[in-house]
């Protein structure tokens, strides 16, 4: 008979899978945590290279001289806001409409659902103005943006400038075959994602915005500048967008071919290149700048206006210019040329850019680690939960047939309905206790923040964020209270099947944030994972306790945050760590309010309540 | 005894005016890739057609087959023209370039057509080739390509095979006396193996397993301008005037390795005449044969022209009855396999016989109750 019908095979079988579970287990977990820290060298990383055919070998050359331009519209762009103290509006149409340009405004506002503590603000209205060069010889078919976002705390005067200056010389060629939007948002992100609302005819978000008048076709590519100097030492180039969403590799190729080719400096993460990736140097390198590139993938924030523009499928990158203490330092007539240069290859696309990759990560600037090598350190650690959860299915098998063999002769149906019954109510409630408690932490922080501001002498902000911890902390409290609800004769082993439904609830969850956003899925998965597999309720019970409360996902932001800054160089001190942590916290659920980020949600609708259901399988009585 | 002479030199001169077979040439010129970035393939047979135009063969008798979308692409900074050499100085487009297919026309079964003839009767006479059998026709082609097949626009492509059905077509239907193909492409010399019509010259740029490479990028314009092999046999070609006695074995030479990476190829051996006896103007250009005597030639019809043509008649005949129809799919050569020994098998009879046999003997020795055991 085959192997897994033969009573005999099969307990034979099952021994073996129980006797090798722990050490395959610490293998796999081990396994995905080297391969992660092995993407950064040689074998795993390859060399960019320009995938598109049609933006092709061939340089352009540029012929951008307008730098004394640029920092003309720049002083007068200072000196107008300075005076008006919001975006110069009217000198900002006259000015486009003097280079060229057709001029559209678009005015928006949107109530945040807290008071944002980092950029001062609560009810926010605005303006965005856009300009739009028609295309001479095309129809208005597809179109690239360039776009700088003003704040009031962010001044970003030279970008604004080079952006007028650039609209003046591009509106001197001929060659354009998609038209060019040149948009000047206000409180910048916002006003970038109102725009991006209003143009593609949606609302994801809730934010008013007035429809658009001029439209100019499908947005092909677009490119964010971010310029506080008229002089740059280097460019920094963001990729990450929201909810971890990268854009084409094809266009950081393109960015870091034009870099190459006028000397430009290009820094990624903030990170200079290693030119050396023979010895150890490049490498080790390559691993700071990747992990810094995980932690921000994995923290869903949109990086720039680029991370917006991902959402609608158009390939962005944001362009920062840094002015640091380095002695050689490129002017506007450089940064003017990249762009021009950028803009002019995009020019050639005839199709959107599909031929490189959309999932992958970056050691440098010019080496990248496709999905089909990174994605097995995801399956290593996945795996570990899959074999857990079958050595508990054996188990609980086992007891099973165990029950029916010392139960001799009598049928073993007698034995099987009160097991299974048993099982399942004892799952069913703490089931829907901890998804409770999850959906309380989703929806009661903001919904009582009113509430609590009355009771304490706190701002709404800090309200929102104390009560998120305060719901977090109420769940560790939980085991002693489900016992009311969970029937007295739960059985021993009920606590195997409680954990089996919680580490097939989390690797569900883990796999499919591993698939879109590898980052999160990673991180969670390696602090999560091993504390899941170990949980049980026999054993030295404060240790595993504070194990699991180390891995919870609070703790792993928390814990990410100070890894963050210590592979920028600028650590943290436990109390600045602190501060930090509850402003990300803030920023986390106004994202998710105002862009619709999801990390927010993932924590407290799906991972929490996991992390909740091995709390309460550890305190099983 | 000096005017015996001169009437033997006229006469010479004379059977050498009949030399080649043909009285008139045509082109057909074809480029077979569009969008943007396909810019080169558009400059080349434009230099080509300019060449041909400037060697004599009229619009009339040139079909140039073009995806035209260069000279007013809106990403041409210089629009209305296309250049093939950065230095500007000749805009192949011009203002007298007569494109008798241009963009979506340029297919497979179009190109088909017109080497065949087999057209609709609607179709204009400037889009027909309409060649006899005196007539020398130049082909070019250029494009991407591959081992056996080239690539029509991006939707299509048209195999070296049913190429050469169309040339043995063209041989059958008496529409040409001698070809000169060109083609321009990776992996050019492909599409000449399976050549097997008589009179066929074949040039290409590159060998199977090579790629062709382009030549002359251009900053201003952004795109390259021109193929390293045609940019070369185009050098060659600006030497050439309508009397140059230059011959086939130099345009051999043209684009060694050193100069063109690739290693270009060609192909002889359907070829009747001697390479070093055929003219490049024989097909790159249209010669009018006048030469202006003073004295009287009498041609004799039984001796001089007509022998050497009933020679050639004779030695086309010798020549013609080793050409067979080649075989279409020659897996052999394509695979290169020994053919293997087939076993041998029984015939079918004595197997369902045997079986029938078995069958009955286990019916009969185990009885009918164990067929149970087998349904």
């Amino acid at each position: 008979m085959g192997l897994l019908s033969d009573p005999v095979r099969r307990r034979a079988l099952a021994r073996l899978v129980l006797r090798l579970n722990a050490p395959l287990c610490v293998l796999s977990y081990v396994a995905g945590i080297t391969w992660f820290l092995a993407l950064a060298f040689p074998p795993l990383t390859q060399r960019t290279y320009m995938s598109e055919n049609a933006m092709g070998s061939t340089m352009v050359e540029e012929q951008f001289v307008g730098g004394d331009r640029a920092r003309g519209f720049a002083r007068d762009f200072a000196a107008h806001r300075r005076k008006s103290g919001a975006l110069p509006v009217a000198w900002l149409e006259r000015t486009m409409q003097s280079v060229g340009l057709e001029v559209y405004t678009q005015s928006f506002s949107r109530q945040l659902p807290f008071p944002d503590e980092t950029h001062e603000r609560y009810m926010v209205s605005g303006t965005n103005v856009y300009g739009i060069l028609r295309a001479p010889r095309a129809a208005s078919t597809e179109s690239l943006v360039l776009t700088v976002p003003c704040s009031s705390d962010s001044t970003n005067n030279q970008a604004v400038g080079l952006l007028l200056a650039l609209a003046a010389h591009f509106r001197g060629q001929i060659y354009w075959a998609k038209d060019i939007i040149f948009l000047v948002t206000e409180h910048d992100l916002l006003g970038t994602e109102a725009w991006l609302e209003a143009y593609h005819d949606v609302n994801v978000t809730g934010i008013q915005s007035s429809p658009l008048q001029g439209r100019a076709g499908a947005i092909q590519a677009a490119v964010a500048l971010e310029l506080s100097s008229d002089v740059v030492t280097s460019l920094d180039v963001a990729v990450e967008g929201l909810n971890g969403q990268l854009p084409n590799l094809d266009l950081l190729n393109l960015f870091q071919t034009f870099c190459q080719k006028g000397g430009l400096l290009c820094t990624l993460q903030g990170k200079l290149q290693s030119q050396d990736w023979t010895s150890l140097d490049g490498p080790l390198q390559g691993l700071q700048t990747l992990l810094l590139m995980v932690l921000r993938q994995a923290s869903g924030r949109p990086h720039g206006p680029h991370g917006l523009f991902l959402r609608y499928r158009v390939e962005a990158l944001t362009l920062r210019g840094i002015n640091s203490f380095r002695q050689y330092k490129y002017d506007l007539v450089a940064v003017g040329k990249t762009l021009e240069g950028m803009f002019r290859k995009l020019n050639h696309l005839l199709e959107r850019l599909h031929q490189s990759f959309f999932l992958y990560l970056l050691p440098a600037l010019s080496r990248f680690v496709s999905i089909g090598l990174y994605m097995p350190a995801a399956g290593f650690l996945l795996l570990v939960l899959g074999l857990k959860a079958l050595e508990l299915w054996m188990q609980l098998h086992e007891a099973g047939v165990g029950l029916e063999e010392t139960g001799g002769g009598s049928g073993p149906s007698a034995l099987h309905p009160p097991a299974q019954g048993v099982g399942l109510t004892s799952l069913v409630a703490p089931l829907l206790i901890s998804q409770a408690m999850g959906v309380a932490l989703y929806i009661l922080p903001v919904l009582g923040q009113h509430v609590a501001t009355q009771h304490f002498p706190v701002a709404e902000a800090e309200a929102v964020v104390l009560t998120l911890l305060a719901i977090y902390a109420a769940g560790l409290a939980l085991p002693h209270s489900t016992h009311w609800v969970v029937s007295p004769q739960a059985p021993d082993r009920g606590w195997m099947a409680l954990k089996l439904v919680a580490l097939i609830y989390l690797a569900l969850q883990l796999g499919c944030i591993a698939l879109t956003n590898f980052s999160l899925g990673f991180l969670l998965a390696a602090t999560m994972v091993p504390t899941a597999a170990v949980t049980k309720p026999h054993g030295p019970r404060p240790l595993y306790a504070a194990l699991l409360v180390l891995t919870s996902p609070a703790a792993t932001l928390l814990g990410s945050l100070f890894l963050w800054r210590e592979l920028q160089e600028a650590p943290l001190s436990l109390a600045e760590g602190w501060q930090l942590f509850l402003t990300a916290l803030a920023q986390g659920v106004l994202e998710h309010y105002t862009y619709g980020a999801l990390l927010f949600p993932l924590l407290a609708l799906g991972l929490y309540p996991c992390w909740l259901l091995f709390w309460n399988v550890l305190f099983w009585k | 005894m000096w005017a015996s002479f001169i009437c033997w030199w006229t006469q010479d001169q004379a059977e050498q005016f009949f030399r080649s077979g043909h009285t008139n040439n045509w082109a057909v010129l074809v480029c077979t890739s569009r969008f943007w970035f396909n810019y080169r393939h558009v400059a080349n047979t434009l230099s080509v057609y300019r060449s041909v135009k400037r060697l004599g063969i009229p619009d009339s008798h040139i079909v140039l087959m073009l995806a035209d979308d260069m000279a007013c692409n809106p990403r041409n900074p210089k629009p209305a023209t296309v250049f093939s050499h950065k230095n500007m100085e000749l805009n192949v487009y011009g203002d007298d370039v007569e494109v008798d297919y241009r963009s979506y026309e340029v297919t497979v079964e179009n190109f088909l057509r017109v080497l065949t003839g087999r057209i609709p009767p609607s179709t204009p006479r400037s889009k027909r080739l309409l060649s006899d059998d005196r007539s020398n026709i130049l082909i070019y082609m250029t494009g991407h390509g591959g081992n056996g097949f080239l690539k029509f626009q991006d939707s299509e492509e048209i195999t070296n095979i049913e190429l050469a059905d169309a040339f043995e077509q063209m041989w059958q239907k008496r529409r040409y006396n001698e070809l000169l193909f060109i083609i321009d492409t990776c992996q050019g010399a492909s599409m000449y193996e399976r050549f097997y019509s008589p009179n066929i010259m074949a040039l290409a740029s590159s060998q199977v397993g090579e790629d062709s490479l382009s030549h002359q990028p251009d900053p201003a314009i952004g795109v390259h301008l021109m193929d390293r092999y045609t940019f070369y046999v185009l050098e060659f070609l600006e030497e050439i005037n309508p009397d140059s006695q230059t011959n086939m074995n130099d345009l051999f030479q043209v684009c060694p390795k050193s100069l063109c990476v690739s290693t270009p190829g060609h192909r002889t051996d359907l070829f009747q005449r001697d390479p070093k006896n055929v003219l490049i103007t024989d097909f790159f250009g249209s010669v009018r044969k006048v030469e202006i005597t003073t004295e009287t030639i009498s041609l004799q019809r039984d001796s001089g022209i007509m022998e050497s043509s009933h020679e050639e008649g004779q030695r086309d005949e010798e020549l013609m009855e080793p050409l067979k129809y080649a075989e279409q799919l020659p897996v052999a050569q394509i695979i290169h396999q020994k053919p293997k020994l087939k076993d041998w098998h029984p015939p079918g009879g004595f197997i369902l016989g045997l079986w029938a046999l078995i069958i009955m003997v286990f019916f009969k020795t185990y009885g009918i109750k164990h067929m149970k055991f087998i349904f």
